[in-house]
């Protein structure tokens, strides 16, 4: 079956698309919708809020997550915040200025009509967040505060303090609860999905794993929603949870379903630096602390030697010592340039020989100037004159202490390092990916049916996703787009009646992953999973990670197959499938990493340009900036799977811009 | 440094379970417990020996899905923290440290330290909700302003994790402090008040169905919560369900 991109754009003007192709979508009858089972896999944002959405409508659904409560999926987890241009600021926000700012900050490689949608119904999700309990920070006259976000002119961001994500996922599980109770969901944890099941060309069900008492379950459904999240741990060493993975994607990949531009992933030049070879997941530090960090490497290599070495002290060295390298490259910006240049000139001064932590891949971020700046301010305000220099140092760090004191305590925790008397350290880290699974303007996949949401599809980031736009797009996805766009799918299963579980298709999937467990069960190897994955993670970081070069991608393609080899032949799984086993758990995930890390260097590598967080070395200006090529490369890379990633076949999906023009970013 | 692990191991719900003893020869102190763990983990696969079971993912402190009960309190020593942002410099060269899981009759214990945390979930859907319709078309966000002191208060209440260290901890496997925050939270905001009486009695119900055991007022609880939740939750909760109780047409 040949995989036919049609990304089902509707006609019209950009801010007319999404009403007139809701008003158009053809309507299920209450009666109808009790005679359709859908199948949600995931219960992050975009799932959980797809799964309530669905059966308020009054569809039967099924929800299912791996953790031991859908409230855990790792959405949770996001700090800084929600976009929506509510404009409640009145600094000139607007539908359309969040709609610029998303394709522009995407480098130009995301579907206009999609991202306009997100920003339209982005208002409706701050409305429906509120309504459900949410609870924003609000300033004193009690109305909902923001503030601005990722090098946006404006102030659009809602937040829960630091945990916005776990509030808002809150919010979601509240409303899936709430359909648990009316038995309109039927909610799944400790569940893995092993297999899509595809019967007639359409996804009818899955396979999936009950983690505790390893039984394989069958599960059949009109339609199938992958809101499963992004696939960052393939590099090991990601600021995702340590469950998260690409399973459910990769087997609905592997079933026809197009991946798209897999190799633009974000790394995020804020991160607690690796610590050594024990290490199991990065942290992240909000961004937000570049507004007052200053970011900086020693001048000299004896001096970084020396501290690497502990010979000496950051607060040793005095200003002519330090090299402010992202004040010296990009004058203009400073230590405020977007995520994607940040993370690479880090990259560059370590690879240099400048990086100060014990692996020496660790940069400064330095403090010590707001502390006295703020410190100096105060004592102004106060009416200090001639402060000694321990008081403004006093008076500056309660300033920091109010803005940033919880992050600083999380840093203190995990490193023991007090960073109010020292600079932190810090270090880029894999924190989200922007490409997955293709859907089309209904958010369907290029298998019938499967329909893919929130960071596990493609659609609304480009190459580079902004701050504070994740949170929005899962619920946007979840709550007001899913719910309607996948009645033109299953309007037409009205009379279906109910799938059954007894088929040969079914038969065959359960067989297939029965085998796939048997093989890792049997397989008499010598090395644990963990072994492989953090040699595909190392692969993935220094040939498919902020540089890339044609040279080394190549490499990566045929050390990755290599791997993959002899993790089939060595990989070693204790116990048996009967029962709670997360060696076998993980080593289910990693077989699919292994082919996942492949695919990404394929596309990296015929992606010759650089864009977002895509960079070629061979495609940079003089300076080392990024060279995009609209010409050639203006299109999403739509990957059809072939049984060998090295000769999946590709699909151009040309990105038409018609409402916003294209441009070079620059940052000097 | 090195260490003596004591860990709870059990098959299976059914098994009556053990300490086994590891010796930990290769700590280092930037090490968080987990990884520590993980550490352990590879060398027992390598001697062919089941690795240790325990529930962890984002590890970071927020998911709430880690637990383990370390030299007999929950999330370990330390305070403000859940057990994978605890690390190992906190523990001295030779110490001897036991793990167990997370103790309580409503948390029974899947496998090694894994427990079965479901009936916080089930206590959340007896009413730990607002009935709104998932529609978008609800009031605009800023129709009703909320005092910034409740939205603070709400706020405090609902950043509760839902890992369970409070049952744990508590000698009578109280739930109290989760239930009270997951019911504070809502009670606190006027989108939560046209339910509140409902749902307090409801959440109250369930708990008591899924077999927590009741409050005492030892205060253990807010102690080891790594989030700090406070026993005016509790307070809150009770005064609610007094007033519930009194006043519902149930």
């Amino acid at each position: 079956m040949a995989i036919q991109l049609d990304s089902k754009i509707p006609e019209g003007q950009i801010g007319e698309k999404w009403s007139k192709h809701k008003g158009e979508i053809p309507l299920v009858s209450p009666a109808n919708k009790r005679l359709i089972d859908v199948i949600v896999v995931g219960t992050g944002l975009a799932g959980s809020s797809a799964a309530a959405s669905l059966a308020e409508m009054g569809y039967n659904v099924k929800a299912f997550c791996f953790q031991d409560s859908p409230r855990r999926a790792h959405s949770i987890a996001a700090q800084g915040g929600i976009n929506a241009a509510k404009n409640y600021q009145n600094d000139g926000d607007s539908v359309h200025r969040l709609f610029y700012d998303t394709v522009k900050g995407g480098d130009y490689r995301a579907r206009e009509a999609n991202v306009h949608r997100l920003a339209e119904v982005s208002t409706n999700i701050i409305d429906q967040c509120v309504a459900q309990g949410v609870p924003f920070a609000r300033d004193y006259g009690g109305l909902l505060d923001n503030r601005s976000f990722g090098g946006v002119q404006v102030s659009r961001t809602f937040y829960a303090k630091g945990q916005t994500g776990q509030q808002l996922l809150l919010g979601a599980y509240s409303a899936l609860n709430r359909q648990v109770a009316k038995g309109k969901v039927e909610m799944f944890a400790r569940h893995e999905m092993m297999e899509m099941v595809i019967v007639d060309g359409k996804a009818r069900g899955i396979i999936a794993r009950d983690l505790t008492t390893g039984k394989l379950e069958r599960h059949s459904a009109h339609a199938v929603l992958l809101c499963t999240g992004g696939y960052g741990n393939v590099f090991f060493l990601s600021t995702n949870a340590m469950g998260s993975n690409v399973t459910a994607a990769w087997k609905a990949h592997r079933k026809g379903a197009a991946m798209a531009n897999p190799c633009y992933t974000q790394i995020h030049p804020t991160c607690i630096p690796v610590s050594g070879d024990h290490q199991s997941k990065l942290t992240l530090m909000s961004e937000s602390l570049r507004n007052d960090g200053r970011i900086w490497v020693p001048k000299k290599k004896e001096d970084a030697e020396a501290i690497r070495e502990g010979r000496k002290h950051p607060n040793d060295l005095a200003a002519d010592e330090r090299d402010y390298y992202l004040e010296r490259r990009y004058p203009a910006f400073g230590n405020l340039v977007p995520r994607d240049v940040a993370s690479r000139a880090a990259k560059e001064r370590c690879d240099a020989g400048f990086g100060v932590n014990k692996t020496g891949e660790a940069v400064y971020l330095d403090f010590a100037s707001a502390i006295e700046r703020y410190g100096k301010e105060q004592a102004h305000i106060k009416g200090i004159h001639n402060p000694s220099d321990a008081e403004v140092i006093k008076l500056g760090e309660e300033v920091v202490e109010g803005k940033y004191g919880n992050l600083f305590q999380m840093y203190e925790k995990i490193t023991a390092a007090n960073p109010y008397k020292e600079p932190m350290m810090i270090y880029p880290a894999v924190h989200y990916t922007m490409g997955g699974l293709w859907v089309d303007y209904n958010l369907m996949t290029s298998v019938p049916g499967c329909f893919a949401l929130g960071e596990a599809n493609f659609s609304d980031h480009g190459a580079n996703r902004l701050g504070a736009s994740a949170l929005m797009q899962g619920l946007a996805d979840g709550y007001f787009v899913a719910p309607y766009t996948v009645g033109e799918f299953l309007s037409s299963d009205i009379r279906t009646g109910k799938i059954p579980t007894d088929s040969p298709e079914f038969e065959a999937a359960e067989k297939e992953v029965q085998s796939q467990l048997d093989r890792f069960i049997n397989n008499k190897g010598t090395k644990s999973v963990d072994y492989f994955h953090r040699k595909l993670g190392l692969i993935m970081w220094n040939k498919c990670g902020m540089a890339r070069s044609e040279a080394g991608l190549k490499e990566a393609i045929s050390e990755i197959r290599v791997l993959r080899e002899e993790f089939y032949k060595e990989v070693k799984v204790p116990g048996t499938a009967n029962g709670t086993n997360q060696e076998l758990e993980k080593a289910g995930r990693v077989a699919d990493f292994l082919e996942l890390g492949e695919l990404m260097c394929v596309d990296a590598l015929d992606r010759n340009e650089s864009c977002g967080g895509h960079f070629r070395e061979e495609f940079q200006s003089e300076e080392g900036e990024a060279l995009r090529d609209d010409a050639n490369y203006a299109y999403v890379s739509a990957w059809e799977y072939t049984g060998d990633p090295s000769t999946s076949k590709l699909h151009k999906e040309e990105l038409k811009f018609e409402n916003v023009e294209l441009k070079t970013r620059s940052y000097k | 440094m090195k260490l003596t692990l004591k860990i709870w191991r059990q098959n299976g719900p059914n098994d009556k379970g053990r300490i086994e003893t590891y010796p930990a020869n290769n700590v280092s102190e930037d090490m968080s417990f987990l990884e520590m763990l993980d550490v352990l983990n590879e060398e027992l696969i390598g001697k062919d020996i089941e690795p240790v079971v325990f529930d962890h993912d984002c590890r970071e402190g927020i998911c709430g899905m880690c637990s383990l009960f370390i030299n007999g309190e929950a999330h370990g020593p330390g305070r403000g923290v859940t057990t994978c942002q605890l690390h190992m410099r906190e523990f001295k060269d030779g110490d001897t440290v036991y793990i167990e899981p997370f103790r309580s009759k409503a948390f029974p214990v899947l496998k090694d330290l894994m427990v079965d945390r479901s009936a916080f979930d089930r206590v959340q859907q007896a009413g730990g909700y607002v009935s709104v319709n998932t529609s978008g078309n609800t009031i605009d966000a800023n129709a009703i302003p909320v005092p910034k002191e409740d939205a603070d208060n709400a706020f405090d209440a609902a950043t509760c994790i839902g890992c369970g260290a409070c049952v744990a901890t508590c000698k009578n496997s109280s739930a109290m402090l989760f239930v009270s925050a997951k019911v504070s939270q809502f009670s606190l905001l006027p989108q939560g008040k046209p339910e509140a009486r409902e749902r307090v009695l409801n959440m109250v119900h369930q708990m008591d169905l899924e077999g927590f055991g009741n409050c005492t007022n030892t205060g253990a609880c807010e102690v080891e919560c790594p989030k700090g939740i406070s026993l005016e939750n509790i307070a809150r909760m009770n005064r609610d369900f007094l007033s519930a109780s009194l006043t519902s047409a149930k």
